[in-house]
């Protein structure tokens, strides 16, 4: 626990309090520490522990269990393609496969720059727009493989501006 | 604070003259509403909404137009929808750039803008209002009662509508008499199963009193059903009011909501109807004056498909990780914290308000001998009108997927259409005729499932498709129990090597038998049906897998080690284009110039040939082929 700053101490305390009345409240502890930071490491599965009373083996079975979770660090950019069976006989493969190529990174992986994470995610339920993206939340439907480069080319471009 | 019945039906009246009000223009006003689905907000229906909010005020129409989004129209494909009252005029794919026509024209000059109006395909006639489209006509809506109609953030449009009408009757009824209200429906479980809901409920009732639990199953993850999803987002009200009732009738005090993270609308919007509830005292102590106490919570998934399945959701709520429970004993003896408990579908739960409601005797009305009702569909694939259809049991697939769904784009040929998801199987033409029910399903070979139908056309591979659903139960096997955990990589590896063109015939053989071996070894439903997607195409398609077998081809050009780019040199006019796309430089020109061309035609080096399609994008002269 020593890597942890004070202010995340105080916050993970605070959203360990939060549920202080629930029965069970290890899922929605660790959905928060999620949104909060993008990710749940090692230190901080600690602090939930000693919090809670609930074992750190638990909490990494837990944690790892469920695809929302994460050890390390996304991407700034998160790129989300729905392989959802509606997306999927509509060419979302090769939408992945796209962005794969041009970033570099596989599904799952997160750029050496930490600017993008790319994710192959099951299906979001927005069928009537398949093959539907997802980018830090907001939605491109009914994407084609050639409109692909230009959507990483405008975040890059976002990125440099900054 | 509705503290009784008659301050229930006092509100109920006064919100429904208020609702009548708004469709018939009796209030004077012309009302705006947008579909607020997550497909249409996807196209920027909100922009749409703030745009209509703008040019509102901006006119000083504030008091002469109100404007407010409903839940999901449905016809996602084309949408974003706005809709006009009390003309009842339904434009579809509407645009940003087109709001201010909207405004300027109908909304102040009172005239219908034909260009953003539907256009029956058949037909080419332009349609005003929502009913009279084909895609409506054969609909009943039953479960999506209110969705695309009244305003979902607001409790007294729902009030209006017949909220909490199907709870009052239940709380002046014996709650045996409720159960056996419900069972008399015929209505079974929505999410896949297909088990009687009275049925369960009565399970749960027959034990001792005490600490007992409602929970609903929001975990929808069937990819391409998304019923669940729209029924929260356009009327959550009714599955809390659904909920409530079961938990009345069960006698328990507690209800659990368990929610895709992946969701955020509904979530939102079942926070804000919990809310409202509870702040007219209809969640809460001693519900419209009687000793029926009920409180609502609320917890989100966090991605993991198998969390669907009844116990491993229980373990799930539970703060663990999300794998199966040995059964018995089942939920309704031993569930959530030990205690008896119902888990019940969105949908299923949609559907209990309405047979309190209106009675038993108009749910089993619709539907089948074995299935009564209406079932919610969600078609999507290779159909023209992808979107969420509420049909009555017994509607023919060819109904579904020519009358409602407009048939097949661009010309292809129907091939199959795939229900069920990942636990289910494909019909093909054959099974055209078949009355939609849960057993007539199973006994073609598929299963209802949560009602996810994809259709797919001639340029789907069947053993692709097969493989698809393969590695999504590979990802998504809790690892409990050996058969899914190893057997479906197993089989995720033979397929590969089918489609590699690497698998000999015994390696079918192999797939067969490890499929018969999952089926019937499995812990829970996942595993139990995993191998039906590939059991059902092999029945269907056997052909096509022998084909990547025996002659090493895709005959749908799927497949890419099995397929390559060729050109059609007497079509190709030596443009160069195609050159210029591919991102390997395998196009090499020949001195081979077609006749009525002027430059000589290319050809692919098919050692440097990746595949991509880039070439076949790029010909304007559709001279490249796969083959």
């Amino acid at each position: 626990m020593a890597h942890l700053q004070e202010a995340a101490v105080k916050k993970i305390t605070e959203i360990c309090d939060r549920y202080a009345n629930d029965k069970t409240p290890l899922m929605m502890i660790l959905s928060d520490i999620q949104k909060e930071y993008g990710y749940i490491p090692l230190e901080v599965q600690e602090l939930v522990s000693v919090k809670t009373g609930i074992s750190v083996a638990e909490i990494y079975g837990v944690v790892t269990f469920y695809s929302f979770f994460s050890l390390t660090p996304k991407g700034k950019y998160v790129i989300g393609v729905c392989l959802g069976t509606a997306c999927y006989v509509k060419g979302a493969q090769q939408i992945v496969d796209k962005f794969s190529e041009i970033i570099g990174i596989k599904a799952g992986e997160t750029s050496a720059d930490g600017l993008f994470t790319l994710d192959a995610l099951r299906c979001i339920g927005a069928c009537g727009i398949a093959p539907a993206v997802t980018i830090n939340g907001k939605v491109y439907p009914k994407l084609t493989v050639d409109a692909v480069p230009k959507i990483v080319e405008e975040y890059k471009a976002m990125e440099a501006q900054q | 604070m509705i503290k009784n019945f008659d301050e229930l039906n006092q509100m109920r009246d006064k919100c429904a003259s208020c609702l009548s009000a708004k469709f018939t223009g009796k209030d004077g006003q012309r009302h705006v509403v947008l579909c607020g689905g997550t497909g249409c907000l996807s196209s920027r229906s909100d922009e749409i909404t703030a745009e209509f909010n703008r040019l509102i005020a901006e006119k000083g129409l504030t008091d002469k137009v109100t404007v407010n989004q409903a839940g999901c129209f449905g016809f996602c494909s084309q949408g974003p929808f706005v809709k006009i009252y009390p003309e009842d005029t339904l434009y579809r794919l509407v645009q940003v750039e087109d709001v201010e026509e909207i405004v300027e024209k109908d909304l102040i000059g009172g005239e219908v803008i034909d260009r953003l109006l539907y256009v029956d395909p058949s037909t080419n006639e332009k349609i005003t209002k929502q009913e009279d489209i084909n895609f409506y006509k054969k609909q009943v809506r039953i479960s999506l009662h209110g969705c695309g109609s009244i305003n979902p953030e607001n409790i007294k449009e729902s009030l209006g509508s017949g909220a909490f009408q199907g709870l009052a009757r239940a709380l002046q009824m014996d709650r045996a008499a409720v159960i056996e209200e419900v069972l008399g429906s015929g209505l079974r479980g929505r999410g896949g199963g297909g088990f009687p809901t009275g049925r369960k409920w009565q399970f749960a009732y027959a034990q001792p009193e005490g600490e007992k639990y409602v929970v609903c199953n929001g975990d929808e993850g069937d990819p391409g059903a998304f019923m669940d999803r729209s029924i929260l987002e356009g009327n959550p009200l009714a599955v809390i009011e659904g909920m409530m009732i079961a938990g009345y009738a069960i006698g328990a005090q507690n209800g659990y909501f368990y929610v895709r993270a992946e969701y955020p609308i509904a979530v939102n919007r079942l926070k804000m109807a919990i809310e409202q509830a509870e702040n007219l005292g209809l969640l809460g102590d001693n519900i419209l004056g009687t000793d029926f106490s009920f409180r609502v919570h609320l917890r989100l998934g966090a991605g993991a498909f198998v969390c669907g399945e009844e116990t491993a959701l229980l373990n799930s709520i539970e703060g663990q990780r999300g794998m199966p429970r040995t059964r018995p004993p089942f939920p309704a003896v031993k569930g959530l914290w030990d205690k008896p408990t119902i888990v019940n579908n969105v949908e299923t739960l949609a559907c209990i308000p309405f047979i309190l409601r209106e009675g038993k005797d108009a749910f089993a009305n619709y539907g089948t001998e074995s299935s009564k009702g209406t079932k919610v569909f969600a078609l999507g694939g290779k159909i023209n009108n992808v979107g969420l259809v509420e049909i009555p049991m017994g509607t023919t697939l060819r109904e579904l997927i020519y009358d409602i769904g407009g048939g097949i784009p661009d010309g292809k040929k129907f091939k199959a259409i795939q229900t069920g998801g990942p636990s289910g199987g494909c019909l093909t033409e054959e099974d055209l005729d078949v009355a939609i029910d849960f057993d007539n399903l199973v006994a073609k070979g598929s299963m209802m499932g949560s009602g996810g139908a994809i259709v797919m056309d001639e340029d789907n591979c069947m053993v692709d498709v097969a493989k698809f659903y393969m590695e999504f139960i590979c990802d998504e096997s809790c690892g409990k129990c050996t058969p899914c955990r190893v057997g479906t990589k197993r089989m995720l590896e033979i397929l590969t090597k089918i489609t590699d063109g690497k698998a000999t015939l015994n390696d079918l053989a192999q797939l067969e038998e490890l499929a018969e071996n999952i089926k019937s070894n499995s812990l829970c439903g996942l595993g139990q049906t995993a191998p039906n997607p590939v059991l059902s195409t092999l029945k269907h398609f056997r052909d096509e897998y022998v084909a990547h077998i025996v002659d090493k081809k895709c005959p749908a050009h799927v497949c890419k080690n099995l397929m390559e780019y060729r050109i059609e040199q007497d079509k190709c006019f030596g443009c160069g284009v195609c050159a210029k796309a591919c991102p390997t430089g395998a196009f090499v020109k020949t001195d081979y110039v077609a006749p009525g061309k002027r430059l000589p035609a290319y050809t692919i080096d098919q050692s440097k040939c990746v595949k991509c399609g880039m070439c076949i994008a790029s010909c304007k002269f559709k001279a490249i082929v796969k083959k």
